[in-house]
């Protein structure tokens, strides 16, 4: 990987990834009323709330809030640039973790209880999926021979073929990286749910417009690293990936309608020993 | 055009209502009614709110209440009065701790009566409210231009 290359994906993934996230948020609303017997918004109802957001009035209460939610926004271009120009999977990994911390810090920043009790919540949800996150890392290592996400167009067999545990590890933790019931701990997007808005309820307007693309570009990268595992050497492979990570999406948004919210301790001990039992699992499995 | 119309995120008080019209401003957003169809949301945070739905009448105990939650709320924004008792003070008009309908507390821009306000009315009134935050966001671009 060049620099070059990074900083063309960044560039691109900026610009076309918060049209595919807006687009599978939409879905999501979509999906999740007609689950609920609903008709529900139309399709692009979350861009229609982003761009009224940005309309509001620019209201803040301190001034280094926004400055904190756009490296957020910033560093999950990045991580998303480097993930698809078949960059280092791990930078890729820290990246976006760097950007979720920007995001918790501009949280602890406005001083409000309920600001602070959603970004406790949230700094509990980073400590829950982050070692299953980081495995997940090292076994594409050991699948691949290698941490650039490129190297899977050289294999011969699909890399879920030999960590389908890790996958399944991943999955689970999905679940908390897209925010999603039961494990929507710091910010639910249903009504009523939250302790006033959880993590987010101090960023108002504008900001919380970039709050809310950067959530987008994040669902892209994340489908982006389950639809890895079904990549190899044959081009039709791209399909079969993307086939997946529809399938997947429409499975979160099933159990996102479907499971009450879960203490956070729950969540910790849950997410910890998936970690443990599929990482370590499969590690064994690939060593011997 | 202005976006403000495409999502009105709402959210509801209950200065000093008997809960009747409470039960009809949440049956608005179930199943039935789905005013979501219309981009409704039901925050809990004024601060990501554009449209305040305020059921029962003001008394002196909640009328500091009512007028920060408005001052929190960012413009542009639209105050609903659900509700006979939050339009004038309905049968509560004439007790001693009553000060009288929303609108002696903070502007209001429309008014839905009912006794129990219906979900229909209240679909009515947040659309004729939609108008309402068009409007001001019109206004508010042009200041913002102005500034400049």
């Amino acid at each position: 990987m060049t620099m070059l290359s990074a900083l063309i994906g960044t560039l691109l993934f900026a610009v076309i990834a918060p049209i595919l996230g807006c687009l599978l948020a939409g879905l999501d609303r979509v999906v999740s009323a007609r689950m609920q017997g609903r008709v529900g918004p139309p399709l692009l109802q979350p861009y229609y709330d982003v761009r009224k957001l940005l309309e509001k009035e620019d209201a803040s209460v301190n001034s280094v809030e926004k400055t904190y939610i756009i490296c957020a926004l910033a560093f999950a271009a990045v991580s998303g640039g480097i993930f698809f120009s078949g960059g280092n999977l791990l930078l890729c990994v820290f990246m976006i973790t760097l950007s979720s911390m920007f995001f918790i810090v501009a949280a602890y920043s406005t001083r409000s209880p309920y600001a602070e009790i959603g970004a406790h919540r949230e700094t509990l949800q980073v400590m829950s999926y982050e070692p299953m996150v980081l495995l997940f890392a090292i076994a594409f290592f050991m699948a691949t021979g290698s941490f650039n996400t490129a190297s899977v167009f050289a294999l011969e067999l699909p890399a879920v073929v030999s960590i389908w545990l890790v996958f399944l590890g991943l999955l689970y933790v999905l679940t908390i990286k897209l925010r999603k019931s039961p494990f929507d701990l710091s910010m639910s997007h249903h009504a009523h749910q939250e302790i006033v808005r959880g993590i987010t309820t101090e960023m108002s307007g504008p900001t919380l417009a970039l709050v809310e693309i950067t959530h987008w570009m994040e669902n892209v990268l994340f489908l982006g690293w389950v639809g890895l595992f079904f990549v190899w050497g044959n081009p039709i492979s791209i399909v079969l990936a993307l086939v997946v990570m529809v399938f997947v999406y429409l499975l979160e948004i099933f159990i996102d309608n479907n499971f009450a919210r879960v203490k956070w301790q729950l969540m910790l001990k849950s997410a910890w020993l998936v970690a443990l039992v599929c990482g370590t699992l499969n590690f064994v499995l690939l060593v011997f | 055009m202005a976006f403000a119309s495409k999502s009105p995120w709402v959210i509801h008080y209950d200065a000093s209502s008997c809960n009747g019209c409470d039960i009809e401003v949440l049956a608005t957003l179930c199943p039935g009614f789905d005013g979501e169809r219309f981009g409704v949301v039901n925050t809990g945070n004024p601060k990501h709110a554009d449209i305040f739905l305020v059921t029962g009448s003001v008394n002196e105990r909640n009328i500091s209440v009512i007028k920060e939650i408005y001052d929190q709320m960012l413009e542009p924004k639209v105050v609903v009065a659900c509700g006979i008792c939050a339009c004038s003070g309905g049968i509560f008009h004439d007790c001693y701790n009553v000060i009288g309908g929303v609108d002696k507390a903070i502007p209001v821009d429309v008014y839905a009566p009912g006794c129990a306000v219906r979900p229909e009315a209240i679909i009515d009134a947040i659309v004729e409210g939609v108008a309402v935050l068009d409007e001001k966001s019109k206004a508010l671009k042009e200041q913002k231009k102005g500034a400049r």
